[in-house]
Order: C-alpha cells, then structure tokens, then sequence
C-alpha cells in the first residue's frame, strides 16, 4: 500500500475539510438564501421567486453537510463522539431548526393561504438563521478549546454547559458565519434574478462582505490573544489512536505556531481578504457569476483558516489538556481509512459531475412569470 | 457509573425517532419503484395518462418525502449525540457503511429529486425517466448501506477489538458488507416499502373507484399496485428476516425468544402458533403448535436443532465467566504490559469480554462478581419473550391478510369488471396494516437484540452518553413536540391532496375539474 497511517490522516483531516467547504458552498448558499427571504422578497410572487432559486437544488446541497457528519463518524470517530455528546443542546438546536427546511420548501406553496405561507416563510428563516450561526459559534468554541475528559475505558465526560458556548469569541465567530453565508446567499440570489430583487440583493452582498471581511480581522487580531494549544511530547503520527498518551498545554498566542513555521500558510487568510474584497467589487459591477466564485473561496479559505491554525487538533480539551483529540490520535484505523478514501475518491468526482449536471439543467433566471406560469407546481 | 433512567430515556428516545422515521421511509422506497414503473409506461406507450399518474402519485410521494428526510437528520447525528460510548467504541466499523450511505445513495437520490419535480419541461422524457430511476436507485441503495450497518449490530462480523484504541476495529470489510444478517434484512426491508407502496396506491385508488371518481386513473393505478404489491407481499413472506436468523449467537436468542423455543428439542422443532409465554417458569401455556414447521422455517433443514433458550443460557453463564478474564487481562494491557503471554491471552478470550461487560451493570470492577451478580447478569443476557413473541405474531398476522388482499386484486385487476365493493373497500382499510407490520419489524428485530447494541461485543446500557436526566427530557420532549406538529400537518396535506385526487393536477380532465360534476 502506497500510504502510511500518518499520510492517510492528513488525508483525511483534508477530505473532512473538503466536505465542510463542499457544504458551506452549496448549502451554505441555501441558508443565506433563506435568511435574507423575509427581507428581499416583498410580496408573495417575491417570496417564490426567492423560493425557486434554490427549490429544486437545496436538498442535495444538504447531503454535504450530511455526509461531512458520516464522514467524521467514519474517520474520526472519538471526535465525532466528543463533539456531538458534548454540543448536545446546540446540536439538537440546529437539528431542530433544520427539520423546518424540507417541510417548509415542499409544503409552502400547497395551500394557498396568506397565513400559511408567511409562517413558513419564517421557518425557512429560522432553518437558515440558526444553523448558520451556531456552525460559527462551534468553530468558536473549538478553538478555545471545551471542557471534556476520559476515563480509563474511554467514556467521554463532558463538563461544560450550553449557555458557556455563547461566550464572546464565540458568537463572534458566529456572526462571522452568518456574515459569510448571507452574503454568499446575496451572491447567489443576485445570479439567478432580475428586477427588484436582484438590486435588493446586491445590496445585500455589500453590506454582508464588509460585515465578513472586518469580523473575519477582528477574529484574527482576537485569535493572537486567546489560548493556544501545543503537545509538548513527542508527536507519533503512525501510533494506534489513543488520545491519552500525550501532553499537551496551552498559552495565548499558539494558534499562530503555525504560521510562524510556515510563513507560506499565511496566504490562506490572505486569500480570505482578496477573495471577500473581490466579491464585494465584482457584485457591484454586475458580475454575480465571478463574485460567486470568488465568495466561495471566501469561504472556503475562512473555513481553511480555522483548520490550518489548529492543526493537528480536532479538539483540544480545556479541562483536561491531555485528553485534547488530534489529528495523531483520533482517527479510525489505518483499514477503515483506506476503505474510506477509496471510497470517497471514486464517488466524490461522481456527486460532483452530476450535481453540475443538474445545475446546468436549471440554469438561468427564475422570474415573477416563471412563477405565475406554473403556479401549482414551483415551491 | 451512567444510570439506569439515563439509558432508558436514551431508548426511548433512539425507539421514537427511529419509529417515527420508519413510517415514511418505506413509503419513500417503494413509491419511487412505483413512480418509476408509471413513467416508464408512459414512456413506452405515450399516453398522457400515465404521466398524470407519476405526477400525482409524485405529489404525495413529495409530501412524504420531505418528513422522511426531516426526520432521517436526526438518526444520522444521533448516535453521537446520545450513544457516544457506542460511536466511539464501533465508529471504525460502524461509520463507514453511513459515511458511504452518503456518498453513493443519500447524494443521488437528493440530487435528482429536485430534478424529478422541476424537470418535466426542462428534460427529454427520456431523460426526465433517467432522472426518476435515479431516485428509486438512490433511496434503495440508502436502504442498503443503513442495512449493512444495522445487520453488523446484529451479527457483528469483519472485526476486531483493539486494546490499544479500546475500540472494535473493521478486519474484513467484504464481511461486512456479505454479512448473511444484512443481505437478508435488506431484501425483507426494501420488499416491505414495495408492499407498503402498494398497499397506499392501491387503498387510496380504491377509494376513487368507491367515490365512482376518475375510473380511468384509479383503475390503471389500482392494477399497477396490485401485480407490484402481489411480488412485493411473496417476496416479504418468502425471503422473511427469520433465514437470516442462523447466522450468529444473538439472531439465534432472537429467534429462541421470538418462538418461545425455552428448551432445545429434537430437530425439527414444532411451530407454536399462539400461547401463553410464562419466562419465570421457561415454558409457554395453552401451545397450540404446529409439528416441524418451526425446524423448516429456522434452519431450511429437518435434521439441525434450534438452539432452546435455556441451553443459550447455560452457554452465556460460563462465557461471563470467560468474560472476567478477558477484562482483568485487558486491564493488565491497558496498564500498559507488554507482555505477549497476556496478549495470548486476551486474545484468547477476547470474544467473550463483552459477556464480561455485561456485569459492569451490577459492579464496577467486573473481576469482583459473585456467582449472585454473575446468574443477574446471565438472566439479563436473553430478551424479555412476550413482547417479541406477540409482535411477531401480529406482524406475520398483518402479512397473510395483506397477501389474500392482494392476490384477489391481481385476480380482479386481470378480469375486468370485476372489481367488487367488498374489494375495494378490504383494500381501503388494508392501508394502515404495512405500517404496523414494518414497526412491528422494527420493534423485534432490535428488541431481540436486547441486551446489545452491538450482539456480544457492546451491551446497551454501557453505549449511551454520559447526559443528565434532565438533558434527555429536554431533548425527548422537543423531539416528540415538533414530530407531533409536523405529522398532523403532514396528515392534514397528505389527507387534502388525496381527496383532490388527480384534479390537484390542474390539467383540466378529472373530477373536481369537470364542469359537469361527477363522472361515474
């Protein structure tokens, strides 16, 4: 076999990666879209329009996040465990406002009543607000790192709260997740209409691209100043995953290590900044096909910020330091990740190729008489 | 040490959501088989009628589809969520049949559905088909990978445990996938939702024949149903979950339990066909059995024995035995000895450390057990009877009169005129029985594995997180409220749509649309 454990793990600490950002993406879209909604649809025609454009797409746009959750169950078990034991009430928040987006899409526009549709117009809100804030306040909250420790068999305990999550840092990460996805969402909503919507949303796109780019500063200057996490022992990336056979401690300032040993890292942020300040140029000058591009790479560099700064943790632990998971100590066996790999590198090409497929079928604008025409069948 | 209430709002918690999920995943897959047969007929033959008819089954197929997918959020993220010990402990194992579930079924499937409601003027009919097929693949295929990790919870093969990660580690994946527990489950499943279908196209056409509605419509969709329902129904009995029942110790409890089968008898065994099943006492009252049946159906043979509960008893009271050892030698190993006629050991009776585990119920350190906790733990080893013994019953109850159902509506759908009331209205209230087999499927299937979550490797109550009561209450009661919520919405669409009929089509040509009122 050509790869060792410690290239399988990189692998797939890149592969998990690619899932987020294939997600922030494509379903990261579907939720600005869905926020920004009740704001730039002004009438019910509006409001279907806004609908459609994303109608007929959201629901395979989901399956990234969906398969990114398999993803870290297959390869990075213990992590998997940890996070979603430990994010119980967050986890069941975003679960629960999720539930609202396959309901609210197809049942909507069944029934005809001016009631009935606005309350679901708020549960799309609701769908698209609460998952995007909290997938930032996680990341937050994974970069201070969270209270959780084993016990000799492996149990996890995790002793910190809910309302804990939502401490400053956090939420400020929060809003730069939100920031992020609705201007993405502008973005995208820009390409597929015209009309007052399409000048409503590229309004939107700016607003929401400063909001990003200076949250996305503030964040950085933050980050220099909170707790890093380093392993002080020697690090042995082909050993059998055990998290407890390691030392770890903490100081402000580490999660900029990287950085300091490889300068070259620093165009990863960097990237963030043009690609933002590109797609905030490129939207006003009616581009909305190249400011998606560049929005995308917004965020997927910002996504790729966050991973760079804390490799090689997944999570480290506050409470107990050397219990911290990473990327030496947390994955599946070397089997599974090779099964795994194999797997995903054959049928990841394929989602891809028919999922532009798909995009390109459905190409083009949705308009206010595309709506009135088929009435009793669009979203 | 995690509580008893603890573990047991974690089940009823994993019990509700996956129960309530189950009620539209069947119809998911087998409707999607269905819709692709109709179009295909349109296809082929041009006929409008036919797309009116994948168009409107399309509807409520639509309706459902949304909450099995609302609803199929939940089971993907909650074994982290409430079963982290299990996540962890078979997550190299477990996740990897979810993760490709993803990858090759749940994207496919979700990809083109959109297509399938949005694309008719968009795509070639062949193309449009193309797309159809894709999603029947697609959910089928879902089925398959979910199967392969739940048969692997029943009859854990491919793997290993590693002291060194203190987990289950996959060894043989090919196993795991050919794993006999899994093909037969997914066959008796996938079968199950086609039946399911069936039975609420043909219900829901009976009832326009009824109600003398859209006879052309109802009659070409009441035939389709019956002939897929018929194959469906045969397929279901034929190929039934209990074949896979040989393979590994814990199907074999499974099927002793189900049958009341208290002591090993001479092969082959009797069926019991009711009685009273009394576990103190190892006996069933009032047996009304059936000589041989019992052998026949089990082991495909008349000469193999089916294993008596009692006698698996008597086996689990000396691997708990062998099960300490195990444990205490893992303890030297995780103490960190490295040496190799300790790990000879272990590996020796590894097999039986979960056995071991077990006891962790009634002490801590495991090694200390009295022969007092080790006989609670034995007892403890084989499922509760009579739950299992009378929802098998009813599930294979609710078969045979869906079978009889169904063939008369074959024989009726191929004679024409000859479609009688009594028919129609036995296949209107026929629908709610595939509901009730498939959870009762569920039920036995999972509570016969009981005490395990993964059959004598994990036991359940040492799967779950370490939450707060009070979490779980939390967490049940937002379940139930919202699921609650979204099914009587669902209900009252579904219910709207179904009464409209093909007119919610709005092509101009069916009841509620004709100027002239009904058309009988």
């Amino acid at each position: 076999m050509i790869f060792d454990y410690e290239t399988l793990r990189v692998i797939w600490w890149a592969l998990l990666g690619a899932l987020l950002i294939g997600f922030a993406m494509t379903g990261g879209f579907d939720l600005g879209v869905a926020i920004l909604l009740p704001f730039l649809g002004k009438n019910d025609s509006e409001r279907r329009v806004i609908i459609n454009s994303i109608g007929a797409t959201w629901e395979g746009n989901q399956v990234w996040f969906i398969t990114a959750g398999g993803a870290l169950f297959a390869a990075w078990p213990i992590a998997y465990s940890v996070a979603f034991s430990g994010f119980y009430f967050a986890l069941l928040l975003t679960l629960f406002a999720l539930f609202l987006r396959p309901i609210g899409f197809d049942y909507r526009s069944k029934l005809p009543s001016r009631k009935w549709r606005s309350n679901w117009d708020i549960a799309l809100f609701v769908g698209g607000f609460v998952p995007a804030l909290i997938f930032g306040v996680a990341f937050g909250n994974l970069l201070q790192g969270v209270p959780f420790h084993f016990d000799n068999d492996m149990r996890i305990f995790y002793t910190g709260s809910f309302w804990a999550l939502l401490n400053p840092f956090a939420l400020a990460a929060g809003l730069l997740s939100l920031a992020m996805l609705i201007m993405h969402g502008a973005v995208y909503l820009q390409l597929k209409t015209e009309g007052d919507i399409h000048r409503r949303c590229k309004k939107a796109a700016t607003v929401f691209a400063i909001i990003t780019l200076a949250v996305f500063a503030l964040a950085g200057i933050w980050i220099a100043n909170i707790d890093g996490y380093h392993i002080s022992t020697e690090v042995l990336p082909n050993a059998p995953s055990n998290p407890l056979a390691k030392t770890v401690y903490k100081e402000p300032g580490l999660w900029l290590d990287n950085y300091a040993n490889y300068p070259l890292l620093w165009a990863v942020p960097g990237l963030a900044f043009i690609a933002g300040a590109a797609t905030l140029a490129l939207s006003k000058i009616e581009q909305p096909g190249l400011a998606f591009i560049t929005s995308s790479l917004t965020l997927a560099s910002v996504i790729l910020t966050a991973g760079v700064s804390m490799f090689p943790f997944l999570i480290p632990s506050s409470s107990a330091m050397n219990s911290s998971l990473t990327v030496w100590d947390a994955s599946s066996s070397p089997t599974t990740l090779k099964i795994m790999f194999w797997v995903t590198v054959i049928f990841l090409p394929i989602v891809v190729a028919y999922t532009t497929w798909v995009f390109r079928v459905l190409r083009g604008k949705v308009t206010l008489e595309h709506i009135h025409q088929n009435d009793h069948t669009a979203y | 040490m995690i509580s008893e209430a603890v573990v047991d709002l974690s089940r009823w918690q994993f019990a509700a959501t996956s129960l309530y999920h189950f009620l539209f995943v069947p119809l998911t897959l087998g409707l999607s088989f269905l819709l692709a047969i109709m179009e295909s007929t349109y296809v082929m033959t041009g006929k409008e009628i036919y797309k009116d008819m994948t168009q409107f089954w399309g509807k409520l197929f639509g309706i459902n589809f949304a909450l099995g997918v609302t609803t199929g959020l939940t089971m993907e993220f909650q074994f982290g969520m409430n079963w982290s010990y299990f996540s962890h402990y078979v997550g190299d194992v477990f996740g990897a049949p979810l993760a490709i579930e993803g990858l090759m079924a749940f994207f496919l499937e979700s990809t083109f559905v959109g297509l399938f409601f949005f694309g008719w003027d968009k795509l070639g009919k062949g193309q449009h088909l193309l797309v159809t097929w894709l999603v029947a693949l697609g959910s089928n295929l879902s089925a398959l990978w979910i199967l392969v990790a739940n048969g692997w919870m029943q009859n854990p093969v491919g793997a290993e445990f590693n002291y060194e990660t203190m987990r289950m580690e996959i060894s043989s994946f090919s196993a795991l996938l050919f794993n006999p527990a899994a093909q037969v489950k997914f066959v008796h499943t996938v079968a199950a939702g086609y039946t399911t279908a069936s039975a609420f196209v043909l219900g829901i056409s009976a009832y326009y024949m009824l109600k003398g509605r859209d006879a052309a419509f109802a009659q070409r969709s009441y035939t389709i149903a019956a002939g897929f329902g018929l194959a469906a129904i045969l397929s279901v009995i034929v190929l039934g979950d209990e074949s896979g029942y040989t393979d590994g110790e814990v199907q074999k409890t499974k099927l002793a339990a189900i049958e009341a089968e208290w002591h090993t008898v001479e092969p082959p065994a009797a069926f019991t066909v009711v009685g009273i099943p009394d576990q103190e006492a190892m006996e069933t009252h009032y047996a009304i059995k059936i000589p041989w049946v019992l052998g026949l159906i089990g082991t495909r043979s008349i000469d193999e024995p089916i294993t008596g509960l009692s006698e698996i008893l008597e086996k689990n009271r000396l691997r708990i035995r062998d099960g300490m050892k195990a444990y205490s030698l893992l303890q030297t190993l995780r103490a960190g000895s490295k040496d190799a006629n300790v790990r000879a050991e272990f590996d020796h009776y590894k097999q039986d450390l979960g056995y071991g585990l077990l006891l962790k119920r009634y002490t801590e350190n495991v090694v200390d057990a009295t022969d007092q906790q080790i006989e609670l733990a034995a007892q403890y080893s084989i499922p509760r009877v009579v739950p299992l013994f009378w929802t098998f019953r009813i599930m294979v109850a609710c078969g045979f009169i869906m079978l009889a159902i169904f063939i008369f509506a074959v024989i009726a759908s191929s004679i024409r005129k000859c479609r009688q009331d009594w028919l129609l209205r036995a296949s209107l209230y026929m629908m709610p029985l595939p509901w009730i087999a498939s959870e009762l499927g569920w039920f036995v299937a999972e509570f016969g594995r009981q005490p395990w979550t993964i059959a004598e490797i994990l036991p359940t109550f040492l799967s779950a997180s370490s939450l707060t009561e009070l979490d779980l209450y939390l967490s049940l009661a937002g379940y139930i409220g919202l699921y609650t919520v979204f099914l009587i919405i669902e209900m009252f669409l579904m219910l709207k749509f179904i009464k409209l009929g093909p007119s919610s089509l709005h092509k101009g040509r069916y009841h509620f649309e004709i100027a002239t009122g009904a058309s009988l």
